[in-house]
C-alpha cells in the first residue's frame, strides 16, 4: 500500500504515531503525480519545492512537540480560482495565464494555519464557466476513470487529483453543481456548504450570490476534516455568517434511525439517466432500511433552475470579469491602437469563447430595457425557488437526488451544444440559487464502469445532516473504496 | 417682452473625511505619492471583496440629518458599469434605487427670503482613480493611473430642481459646503477635489408647466465658476430658444479660460450603467438607535449660531453671517468675546484685521498665528489706555508675523503709551517753539493748524502720546500765548 493511497484521517493517525512524516506522504504524492499526470493533466501549477519546504516546517513542529494543525503535513490541491500568495492564479484563462498573487486567500490562509501542504493548483473551466474542464486555455482534465470521458467541472482538476490519488485532500468552488458534478463524475466525495459558512474572499468571482468553496475528499470523513477548517466568518467578506461553526466530525454517526428524508418527483423524470435513476434508487432503499423515513416530496419551480441560473450568474459574471482590461495585471494584447481597441483585443484575445458567451448574456439580462424581463424576473423566481425548499424542509430533513442526470459524458460530445452542457447542473443549480449545502458520494458504477454520484441536500447551516446521512451510507456500502485502473 | 424661468439642480460629490477608504483599510490621506495608498481591494485584483466602513456611513448618516434626510432603516449598494482605466474593477459600487438618505431639504438665503431647496437623495459611493496623460512625452509617451484615490468614499447629494438662478445656485452651494463643514465629515475643498459639483439647468417660458429640455454642465472648479457656467448656458439656452432651434439633452463641459461650454463628445455620454445590486455586500441596515446616536453628535449648524449671534452680541446679520459661516472662525470668535468681553470691538477685530491678515497670506483661521487669548489680551491693552488704537494695529501686525504676546511686544519695542502730562507737556513745548508759523495761524483763528502740530508731538513721540492729552495740552497752552 502506498501512502498516497490512504485518506486525511488515517494519514493524520500514522503522523501521529509517528509511522510516518509529512515529507514521506508528500514525496509519495509527487511520486504519483509523475505517474499519471502526464494522463491526467488535473494540475495547471505544481508546487513541489514549496510543498516540501512546508512538509518539512511541520515534521520539524510535530518533533518538538508543537500542535501543528488539523490538517497538518497533509497535502491539499487547490482549484485554480483561489488565490495563494506568490503562486500563479490562472483560473485556467489565457487572460490570467501570467497572474501571480500578492495575497492569500481567507480558506488558503486558514489551511495553511492549520499546516495543510499545498500540492499544486487545479485545473478547471475558465473561470468555473462549465461542466466538463474541457473550458480550459491550458488543455482538458481526463476522467481517471475512462480518459476519454470528461472528470465533470469546473472544479474537474481537483475531483480528477483526489480520485487519481494526485492529492489526498482538495478544494474546489461550486456555482452551480461545480464541486458536487465533478465528484460525481470522478466518484469521490464533494460537499459545497451553505451560503455564507465558508469565506468567499480570495476566490476570484464567477458569480458573487452563488460562489462556495467547498472540500473534496476520498471519503465523508475527509471531508468533514476539511469542513472544519474552511468553515467560519471571516471580516474580509460581508456575505459570509457569523455563526458557530460545529465540529462536523462528530456528525460522523453511523446512524439514520428517524432521519426523515424527502425524494423530490421534479428529479425522477425524463433525461435521468436510467442507470442513473437505478442507482440512486437503490441508494434511497438502503436508507430506507437503515432506518430514515423517506417522502416523496415536490419542489414545483425546480424546471425553472437552469433558466434563472443562466440568467442571474452571467449578469453577474459580466460585471465581475469587466476588471480583466489588461491595464493592471494579466494578458494586454500588444501593439493597440487606443483604450477602446486595447480593451477589445485584450479582452476578445484572452477569454476563451464560453466566458465570452456568459459575458454577452449577462450584458444583455443587465441592459437598460431588459433589466425588468430577464434580471428582476429571475431574481424573483429564485426566490420561489428558495421557498421550495423552505417549504420542504420543515417537512424533512434532508433531501435526496441524483448529482446529475448522467455518468460522465465523452470529452467533446456536448463542447458544441451550450444548452445539452447547461443541464448537466440541472439537479445541482438549485442549491445554489437557494443557497442550501449539498453533499455528492458514489453510489454506483455505470457498465461502462463510470461513477454515478447520489445527493443529498439540506436547509442552510445544516451540513451536519448531510454529513451524517452521508456517513451512514458509505459504512454501508463500498462504492468509495473502489479506485481507478491507472 | 417673453420671460423665461430657468431649473437648476445641482449634484454635489464630496469626499468624506475618514481615515482610511470606504472598503479597504489603505489611507485616504491626500497629496502622497501616487499608488503608495492601494491594495489588492482598491485595485480589484481577482478575489476581492469590499467590506463597508463604519465610519463613512455614519458621516452620510450625519450629513444626511443635518440635511433633514429620511434616513433608510436598509439600503442597498449598487454596481454601476463602465470601462475606464481609473476604474480598477470596471464597476463603481454606488447606491442606485435603493440610497441610505431620502427627502430632505437645505434652507438658502435669497433675495426674497428665506427658502428651502430639496434634497432628493444622498448615497454613498467610491471615487475614481486619477489619470495622468503623457502621451507624446519622450519618457513614457502613455497614460498613467494613481490609484491612491480610488476607493475613498464620496457623498453624493442631489437637489430637486428647486434652483432659479445662478446666483441662487452659488448660495446653495455655499450653504451646502458652510453644513458639511460644521459636520467635520468633509473639507469640502474644490481645489483639492473634495467637493465636486455638475448641474443640470433648463429654461423655459414663464407659465409653462412642462421642463425644459436640460444640459448637464461638468467641469467646474470653483462655485463661481459654476455660477458664470450656468449663466452662460442659460443665455445660450435662451437664445436657442429664441431663434427656435431645438435644445437637446446632453452633457457640456465648462471652459475656464473661454467661459463657455462645449458640448461633450456623445460617444463619451452614451452610457448604460447596467445597475444592479452590488452581491458582494448584504443590505446596509441601520438600527434606529444608531441614526438617534449620531443624530446626537450635531452640534449647532451655522443658521442656528449665526441667529443667535445676532441675538446674543447684538451683531448685524451680514457680520453675524460672516463670523459663522466656518466653524473654527466663529470659534474663534467666542473665545476671543469670552475673555473680552465687548462683541463690537471684537467683530471689528477679527473681521477687519485677522480675516484681512489671514487672506493676504492665504491661511485659515485654524492657522492663525495669533491665538484668541493673544487677540484679548491685545484688546485689554488697548482698553486700559496702555496703548493706542493705532498702535495697537502696529502690534498687532508684529503679532501675526512673531506669535508673540502683544504685552512682550509693547515692553520689547516700548510701545507704552505716554500719558504722564509734564512728559507730554515738555514736548509740546518743544513744538510750539519750532513752529512758530503754526502758531500765528491759530492765533489768527486758524483752527486747522493744531492738527498739524499734533502731528509733530506724534512723530517727536513715535506715535506713543495719548492723542487726548497732547489736543487738550495744547489748546492749554496754545491758550495762554
Amino acid at each position: 500500500m502506498e501512502l498516497y493511497e490512504l485518506s486525511a484521517h488515517e494519514l493524520s493517525e500514522k503522523m501521529e504515531k509517528k509511522e510516518i512524516s509529512s515529507e514521506e506522504i508528500v514525496r509519495s504524492i509527487y511520486n504519483r503525480i509523475n505517474q499519471v499526470e502526464k494522463k491526467l493533466h488535473s494540475f495547471v501549477t505544481l508546487t513541489e519545492k514549496e510543498a516540501l519546504l512546508q512538509a518539512r516546517n511541520i515534521d520539524e513542529k510535530m518533533r518538538k512537540g508543537e500542535f501543528p494543525g488539523r490538517v497538518a503535513g497533509i497535502p491539499v490541491a487547490i482549484k485554480d480560482n483561489m488565490c495563494i500568495k506568490n503562486v500563479r492564479t490562472t483560473c485556467s484563462s489565457h487572460i490570467l495565464g501570467n497572474f501571480i498573487s500578492p495575497y492569500e486567500a481567507t480558506v488558503v490562509k486558514r489551511l495553511r494555519d492549520e499546516g495543510a501542504v499545498f500540492i499544486g493548483k487545479t485545473n478547471m473551466d475558465e473561470f468555473a464557466m462549465g461542466s466538463s474542464t474541457e473550458n480550459s486555455y491550458f488543455g482538458v482534465t481526463r476522467n481517471p476513470w475512462d480518459m476519454d470521458y470528461i472528470p465533470g467541472g469546473s472544479s474537474g482538476g481537483s475531483a480528477t487529483a483526489v480520485a487519481s490519488d494526485e492529492t489526498i485532500l482538495a478544494i474546489g468552488s461550486d456555482t452551480g453543481g461545480s464541486i458536487r458534478q465533478p465528484a460525481a463524475c470522478c466518484g469521490v466525495v464533494g460537499l459545497k456548504p451553505t451560503y455564507g459558512r465558508v469565506s468567499r474572499y480570495g476566490l476570484v468571482a464567477f458569480a458573487s450570490s452563488l460562489d462556495q468553496i467547498g472540500p473534496f475528499g476520498k471519503d465523508v470523513e475527509d471531508a468533514a476534516l476539511l469542513m472544519n477548517v474552511l468553515s467560519g466568518y471571516d471580516e474580509n467578506d460581508s456575505t459570509s455568517v457569523n455563526l458557530d461553526v460545529p465540529d462536523f466530525t462528530k456528525s460522523l454517526i453511523e446512524n439514520v434511525k428517524g432521519i426523515k428524508i424527502g425524494v423530490p418527483k421534479e428529479y425522477f423524470v425524463k433525461g435521468l439517466d436510467g442507470e442513473v435513476e437505478r442507482a440512486v434508487k437503490q441508494a434511497i432503499e438502503l436508507l430506507k432500511n437503515l432506518g430514515a423515513k423517506i417522502f416523496e416530496i415536490s419542489l414545483p419551480h425546480t424546471e425553472y433552475g437552469v433558466a434563472v441560473y443562466y440568467l442571474i450568474a452571467p449578469s453577474e459574471a459580466s460585471a465581475n470579469l469587466a476588471r480583466y482590461d489588461g491595464v493592471r495585471y494579466g494578458y494586454r494584447s500588444p501593439e493597440t491602437e487606443d483604450l477602446l481597441e486595447e480593451y477589445e483585443k485584450t479582452r476578445g484575445e484572452g477569454f476563451g469563447a464560453e466566458v465570452k458567451r456568459r459575458i454577452m448574456l449577462g450584458t444583455y439580462a443587465l441592459s437598460s430595457g431588459y433589466y425588468d424581463a430577464y434580471y428582476l424576473k429571475a431574481q424573483k423566481v429564485r426566490t420561489l425557488i428558495k421557498k421550495d425548499f423552505d417549504e420542504a424542509f420543515e417537512k424533512v430533513d434532508a433531501i435526496v437526488t441524483p448529482t446529475a442526470p448522467t455518468p460522465a459524458f465523452k470529452i467533446g460530445e456536448k463542447v458544441d451544444d451550450p444548452l445539452q452542457m447547461y443541464l448537466s447542473d440541472i439537479f445541482t443549480i438549485s442549491a445554489n440559487l437557494a443557497g442550501i449545502p449539498g453533499i455528492s458520494q458514489p453510489c454506483g458504477f455505470s457498465k461502462k464502469g463510470l461513477p454515478i454520484g447520489l445527493q443529498l441536500l439540506a436547509k442552510p447551516f445544516d451540513e451536519e445532516v448531510l454529513l451524517r446521512i452521508a456517513y451512514t451510507y458509505e459504512k454501508n456500502t463500498e462504492w468509495h473504496k473502489r479506485k481507478p485502473k491507472l | 417682452m417673453v420671460e423665461y424661468e430657468t431649473i437648476i439642480g445641482l449634484e454635489v460629490h464630496v469626499h468624506l473625511k475618514t481615515e482610511s477608504k470606504l472598503f479597504c483599510g489603505c489611507s485616504t490621506e491626500f497629496g502622497a505619492a501616487p499608488n503608495t495608498h492601494a491594495c489588492p481591494v482598491c485595485t480589484g485584483m481577482p478575489g476581492i471583496l469590499p467590506v463597508v466602513n463604519k465610519k463613512a456611513v455614519e458621516y452620510t448618516i450625519k450629513s444626511a440629518l443635518a440635511l433633514n434626510c429620511k434616513v433608510a432603516s436598509r439600503s442597498i449598494f449598487a454596481r454601476k458599469n463602465y470601462f475606464y482605466p481609473d476604474l480598477p474593477k470596471n464597476y463603481q459600487i454606488s447606491q442606485y434605487d435603493e440610497p441610505l438618505a431620502q427627502n430632505g431639504y437645505l434652507e438658502i438665503g435669497t433675495d426674497s427670503g428665506r427658502r428651502r431647496v430639496g434634497i432628493t437623495r444622498i448615497h454613498l459611493e467610491e471615487d475614481a482613480g486619477k489619470l495622468l496623460h503623457c502621451i507624446g512625452s519622450r519618457e513614457i509617451d502613455g497614460s498613467l493611473v494613481d490609484f491612491n484615490r480610488c476607493g475613498v468614499p464620496l457623498l453624493e447629494i442631489v437637489s430637486s430642481p428647486d434652483i432659479t438662478s445662478p446666483e441662487e445656485a452659488y448660495t446653495y452651494l455655499t450653504t451646502l459646503k458652510n453644513i458639511i463643514r460644521y459636520l467635520e465629515v468633509s473639507d469640502c475643498d474644490m481645489e483639492k477635489g473634495s467637493l465636486r459639483c455638475d448641474a443640470n439647468v433648463s429654461v423655459r417660458l414663464v407659465g409653462k408647466k412642462e421642463l425644459g429640455v436640460k444640459a448637464e454642465v461638468k467641469n467646474m472648479n470653483s462655485f463661481r465658476a459654476i455660477q458664470k457656467a450656468l449663466e452662460y448656458e442659460v443665455k445660450r439656452q435662451i437664445k436657442a430658444l429664441e431663434s427656435e432651434e431645438r435644445i437637446i439633452q446632453e452633457t457640456r463641459l465648462w471652459d475656464e479660460k473661454k467661459e463657455r461650454t462645449y458640448p461633450m463628445r456623445s460617444k463619451e455620454e452614451a452610457h448604460d450603467y447596467r445597475y444592479f445590486p452590488e452581491p458582494d455586500l448584504v443590505p446596509l441596515i441601520v438600527e434606529k438607535e444608531w441614526i438617534e446616536n449620531i443624530r446626537k453628535t450635531i452640534s449647532e449648524l451655522p443658521d442656528e449660531r449665526r441667529e443667535r449671534f445676532i441675538r446674543e452680541y447684538k451683531l448685524s446679520e451680514y457680520n453675524a453671517g460672516v463670523l459663522t459661516a466656518e466653524k473654527a472662525l466663529a470659534n474663534y470668535f467666542e473665545k476671543v468675546v469670552k475673555l473680552y468681553n465687548n462683541p463690537k470691538v471684537v467683530t471689528n477685530w477679527v473681521m477687519v484685521e485677522l480675516l484681512g491678515r489671514l487672506n493676504a497670506v492665504n491661511k485659515e483661521v485654524e492657522e492663525s498665528p495669533i491665538s484668541p487669548g493673544q487677540l484679548a489680551e491685545l484688546l485689554k491693552l488697548m482698553e486700559k489706555g496702555t496703548i493706542s488704537g493705532k498702535i495697537a494695529k502696529t502690534v498687532f501686525e508684529e503679532m501675526f508675523n512673531s506669535g508673540k504676546n502683544p504685552q512682550v511686544i509693547v515692553e520689547e519695542k516700548k510701545l507704552v503709551q505716554i500719558t504722564d502730562e509734564k512728559e507730554i507737556g515738555k514736548i509740546v513745548e518743544e513744538v510750539l517753539k519750532e513752529n512758530p508759523d503754526a502758531v500765528e495761524e491759530y492765533g489768527k483763528g486758524k483752527q486747522k493748524a493744531i492738527g498739524h502740530l499734533v502731528g509733530q508731538v506724534m512723530r517727536k513721540t513715535q506715535g506713543k502720546a495719548n492723542p487726548q492729552l497732547v489736543n487738550k495740552i495744547l489748546k492749554e497752552k496754545l491758550l495762554k500765548k
